[in-house]
């Protein structure tokens, strides 16, 4: 009963703790990408100000707005929430370990992905359904290398439950295992592409031609729009706890340590997000965006190494088997 | 776990990376370099084969690779491809995501027979053969996409990678015919030269699409 308590408890602190920080990490990223622009940059607790301005705002709806257009917002926060949630970030024994499983956690992106396409185009707006064409075809390439990724995982470990392959990887010992870089990489190209980073995408960018994210989510306003991008932050820190868990998850305070271990995995976790952090805002400003018709190559391309990665481990599986 | 096979089967998944790029890449010199790359990358695995299994002959393979592949034959297409005067991007016949895909399937193919085949083989030969078998494949496949003259070359050659690897995984290719395919592969090289430099001089191309029209008996 006792340790049931703990555990939830330890559950509870992982979800408010990616729901607060999530701000904290987009403005890192800003910060540092000003930085290197030799501009001052915002604070790094803008985003936290934004989000408070936006939820005081009155939210203005068009007319002709369904219900999904007001419902949305919160159902894709409550989606990825739960998806950031079931990472395991500075502990893998946690409370809800059993559905940490790495196709649940697509299937609960997807399902976010699906209602915001939905509810760009819901008012009807040529920009919306831009934006969310674009995204579906991007999601549509994305998608099947992530996939890929995580059963590259799954086949080395034995297993698609994320804490579980995380402890694998901690305990195996270290050997160059190739198929592991080529889905890191893959897992990368991937995760720029999902969170609309600059070389598919530009968060910072208005201009009607390149928007995809932005497009989308044009039409929304007050405490509608705190609640997406409260999502789309919350989906970077995933995207960087993800790629942390599976490839760097040195330090993670594994199932059997128990409470004790968490206060060391919780400062390890943060150091490696802000790490991350700025080091996508570091590659953002060292890179320029593409055109929308050449993401498809770059998307492309992390499809080949996920599968490559797929077909090494398999042969290694075979081989020394 | 192993490092001798960790380490050969590394540098062979390399390969396979490398000849993907081979595929993807449209830009004549960095075709070149990639594959420059991938011979380096053999000479490092022949080598490395050759210290893990104690067979000090296959030292001189990989020094054979990596002299005449990884320098000498890239400095010479590099060299050919300036005389010729053609920098500029290469057309394909296939689109290079049908290309990527193809070479997907054809690699998985390999993988899935050889590893059903050898099943009895120790784990070296059985890696080497598989990871050898796709990069051949992946060679022809570059052979048959592409439309250039030299890239065609780039992609026998690349070909000729994928077969020393094999020839090293199946322990057993005497050096005499080792040296006798590496010196051929040179002067096929030096044949292949006057013919691209022959069909330049009859079409002012070296797109092999101007050979189509010919019958044989246009003077």
């Amino acid at each position: 009963m006792r340790d049931t308590v703990i555990l939830l408890f330890g559950q509870t602190i992982q979800m408010f703790l990616v729901l607060l920080i999530a701000p904290g990490i987009a403005g890192i990223t800003r910060r540092v990408k000003a930085r290197f622009m030799r501009r001052q940059g915002a604070p790094i607790i803008q985003p936290y100000r934004d989000l408070i301005k936006l939820v005081r705002k009155e939210s203005v709806v068009a007319q002709n707005a369904s219900w999904l257009f007001r419902s949305a917002p919160y159902a894709i926060l409550a989606f990825t929430w739960v998806a950031a949630a079931l990472v395991p970030t500075f502990a893998s024994g946690l409370m809800f370990n059993w559905a940490a499983d790495a196709l649940a956690l697509v299937a609960l992106l997807g399902a976010a992905r699906a209602l915001l396409a939905l509810a760009g185009m819901d008012v009807g707006t040529s920009f919306g359904g831009i934006g969310s064409s674009r995204e579906m075809m991007i999601a549509t390439l994305a998608e099947p290398a992530m996939l890929l990724v995580l059963l590259t995982m799954a086949l080395t470990a034995g297993t698609t439950r994320l804490p579980e392959v995380a402890e694998f990887l901690i305990s195996a010992p270290i050997t160059v295992r190739v198929s592991l870089a080529l889905a890191l990489v893959a897992l990368i190209i991937v995760a720029l592409a999902e969170n609309a980073r600059i070389p598919v995408d530009n968060p910072a960018t208005h201009l009607e031609l390149t928007m995809v994210h932005e497009a989308m989510v044009l039409e929304y306003s007050g405490r509608h729009l705190a609640m997406i991008e409260m999502a789309a932050q919350l989906k970077l820190v995933l995207y960087i706890s993800l790629i942390v868990c599976l490839f760097l998850p040195f330090g993670m305070a594994p199932a059997a340590a128990g409470p004790a271990a968490w206060p060391l995995g919780m400062a390890v976790y943060l150091v490696k997000l802000v790490l991350g952090a700025a080091l996508l805002g570091a590659w953002e400003v060292s890179i320029a965006k593409m055109r929308v018709f050449r993401v498809g190559e770059f998307l492309g391309g992390a499809f080949v190494f996920a599968f490559l990665a797929i077909l090494l481990a398999f042969v290694t599986r075979e081989v020394l088997n | 776990m192993n490092h001798a096979y960790d380490v050969s089967h590394l540098l062979a998944g390399l390969m396979i990376v490398a000849s993907f790029a081979l595929l993807y890449q449209d830009r004549i010199f960095a075709v070149l370099n990639i594959f420059a790359a991938q011979a380096i990358l053999l000479s490092m695995a022949v080598g490395w084969e050759a210290w893990t299994q104690q067979r000090p002959h296959l030292f001189i393979t990989a020094a054979l690779a990596l002299g005449l592949k990884g320098i000498i034959i890239p400095v010479a297409l590099h060299k050919m491809i300036v005389r010729l005067g053609v920098h500029r991007d290469i057309d394909q016949v296939v689109g290079v995501g049908k290309t990527l895909l193809i070479g997907l399937a054809l690699t998985s193919l390999s993988l899935m027979l050889v590893l059903k085949v050898t099943a009895t083989a120790e784990s070296f030969t059985r890696e080497g053969l598989a990871l050898a078998l796709a990069i051949i494949l992946l060679g022809f496949l570059m052979m048959i996409t592409r439309r250039n003259a030299i890239t065609q070359i780039v992609g026998f050659m690349s070909l000729e990678n994928g077969l020393i690897l094999a020839a090293t995984g199946a322990r057993g290719m005497p050096l005499v015919v080792e040296v006798s395919v590496a010196f051929s592969v040179l002067i096929a090289l030096f044949v292949f030269a006057v013919f691209v430099f022959r069909i330049r001089e009859r079409f002012d191309s070296v797109d092999i699409e101007a050979l189509e029209d010919v019958r044989g008996d246009t003077k």
